[in-house]
């Protein structure tokens, strides 16, 4: 799939509480809980946003809570992809598990600036930055995980491997 | 070659002899658990999904203990979905208030983990059974559903990093110093991906309790899970509780590990995390003068009875300080009524704290001690993220019971000993 946005940048270790507040969790509703991303960072995020726009952050992107409503946020607010050092590990199976594409990818976050608008495929990875000519290399998903992405989502493939033994 | 504790959990449950790190497995879970904010959405994928009914009934535990008691209308409708899945699937573990209790106090106690387990739950803190000799971690809400639905889960098999804990342990420090100090040192990504197994000395002389804390805080660090080897302590801690056979597991002596850390723990003091985050954890001298608006002693970190036991021994016979407001919450109803047959509730009572029913409540910045702007407070808890707790410009510091209790009464951070009479 190939994705073209604006960037958006961020720190190192942005929480879910930041992503989105605990007290926004009284809710299910994507579209609500995406009216409050990362409000308490950079208040009115969500509609500085436009569709297709991208995240570029540090190291360990996602961490504390196993709260699927954070990558279910980010992906509602119309952000196409999160680009990362790292990423925390429940937030990385959550966002596959979503549909949220995410890649590792120190070249991009070192040189990427805010605003910069980049072209990205996620089958090989590549990543090109339309404002500043650059090209970086993502590390590509593991086949397993591509498995699950090619389905549809993990329900998908279960609802697949439910007469196969998965 | 030989196995961790943790390669050795995921082999016996994906049915193989042996599973090496960076191997990607589904392995049968024996346990999948979900609370009132992460539950709902399990049961609308399961049901999207188009699945009627889950794997095994008495394999999966329900929860609402984040905002419940319902905290207003829209948690009230949170808890009546999970509890109307709860009926219609017959789930054998669904706690209503009254004797519910934070998820990972209540499963331990009673006897619905024990070691050997394969445990998955959609809360970041269900890595906190490790300290049974369980394998359990965190996952998201599809990833429960999964699970729910095929009683499996799929997993990489990490790399483990060994913590070993040697020395005699100085005064007032518990397992939540020894974890905040491991924290610090590490970093809050530190761990990220990987198995934290925990031995050494030290921990011998820990509580049940205190492991629970060193384990439960793993994912601060970005631990898969947090384990240690079942010993005696926990054995004797299981045997009254537990309703079905376990096994227990250990790591082989020719195991691999990534990394071996070791720590002599009579150079650790009690440890604060100043904000925004666990790894930012000082010792107690290094702090300076702090002075708080409010301390909150509970949760999934240290609600249970040694916590409270801790607090108590120090703030018997002073009162909070007037400018503080204490929050005391025991985790689950056991705890409460426990406190209630040692004395402890009433010393509480008479310091003048607010003692609450058991509940997630502020430790999410849920209800039950919001904090406003500019303030700060002292929590047994395990995240000072930014707005944990309530305003974005609110502060959070870490600490063990004791700390939080002496706190309480000099309306600074404090160390225990400047306020216990013993
Ligand atoms: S007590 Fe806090 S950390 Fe523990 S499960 Fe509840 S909200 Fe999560």
């Amino acid at each position: 799939m190939i994705f073209k946005g604006r960037t958006w940048i961020f720190g190192d270790n942005i929480d879910t509480d930041v992503i989105i507040p605990a007290r926004y969790l009284n809710t299910t509703d994507p579209q609500e809980l995406a009216s409050h991303c990362m409000e308490d960072m950079d208040p009115g995020f969500p509609k500085k946003v436009n569709p297709g726009d991208i995240i570029i952050a540090g190291k360990n992107f996602g961490c504390g809570s196993s709260r699927e409503h954070a990558p279910l946020a980010i992906k509602t607010c119309g952000i196409s992809c999160v680009i990362a050092r790292s990423f925390a590990r429940i937030f990385y199976r959550n966002s596959i598990n979503i549909g949220l594409p995410i890649l590792e990818c120190e070249e991009a976050v070192d040189f990427v600036k805010a605003g910069d608008e980049l072209e990205i495929d996620t089958d090989t990875g590549i990543i090109n930055n339309l404002t500043s000519g650059g090209s970086y290399t993502a590390m590509p998903f593991p086949d397993f995980i591509k498995g699950i992405i090619q389905a549809g989502g993990l329900l998908n493939y279960a609802r697949k491997a439910e007469n196969q033994d998965v | 070659m030989g196995m961790t504790i943790t390669q050795k959990i995921l082999a016996r449950h994906c049915h193989k002899e042996y599973v090496e790190p960076g191997e990607l497995v589904m392995a049968d879970v024996d346990l999948a658990l979900a609370n009132d904010i992460t539950g709902p959405v399990a049961i609308e994928e399961f049901k999207k999904a188009g699945a009627n009914k889950v794997f095994d009934r008495e394999r999966i535990a329900l929860i609402p203990d984040h905002f419940a008691p319902n905290k207003d209308i829209k948690s009230a409708e949170l808890c009546k979905t999970l509890r109307e899945f709860a009926r219609s699937q017959k789930i054998a573990h669904y706690y209503e208030v009254g004797r519910m209790g934070v998820e990972h106090a209540l499963l331990p106690e009673q006897g619905i983990v024990l070691p050997g387990d394969l445990v998955v739950g959609a809360d970041s803190h269900t890595c906190t059974y490790g300290a049974l000799g369980a394998f359990s971690t965190g996952v998201g809400s599809t990833d429960l559903a999964f699970a729910m639905m095929t009683g499996k889960c799929w997993f990489k098999v990490p790399e483990t990093i060994k913590f070993i804990y040697h020395g005699r342990l100085n005064p007032w420090v518990t397992g939540k110093d020894l974890i905040l100090y491991t924290i610090g040192d590490i970093g809050v990504d530190g761990a990220l991906y990987k198995a934290m197994e925990f031995t050494g000395d030290a921990l011998k002389n820990l509580t049940m309790d205190e492991r629970f804390t060193m384990s439960n805080m793993a994912i601060e660090a970005g631990g898969k899970n947090g384990i240690m080897e079942p010993d005696d302590v926990t054995l004797e801690y299981v045997k009254s509780r537990a309703k079905r056979d376990y096994e227990i597991f250990k790591s082989d002596n020719d195991a691999k590990y990534c990394r071996v850390i070791d720590y002599d723990v009579s150079e650790i003091e009690p440890q604060v995390a100043l904000p925004h985050l666990p790894e930012n954890s000082v010792s107690i001298h290094e702090v300076g003068d702090i002075s708080i608006d409010q301390v909150v002693i509970g949760s999934c970190t240290n609600g249970r009875i040694e916590d409270m036991r801790q607090a108590a021994r120090v703030i018997k016979g002073h009162r909070v300080h007037p400018y503080v407001r204490l929050i005391i919450i025991p985790a689950t109803q056991e705890v409460y009524s426990q406190m209630i047959k040692e004395g402890i509730m009433e010393i509480f009572i008479e310091s003048g704290a607010a003692v609450s029913t058991p509940t997630c409540g502020p430790c999410l910045g849920g209800y039950m001690g919001i904090l406003a702007k500019g303030e700060k407070a002292v929590s047994t808890t395990n995240r000072n993220f930014v707005g944990r707790m309530g305003h974005p410009e609110s502060q959070i510091f870490l600490a063990n019971p004791a700390v939080a209790a002496a706190s309480a009464v000099k309306g600074r951070i404090t160390h225990p000993a400047e306020v216990a009479d013993i």
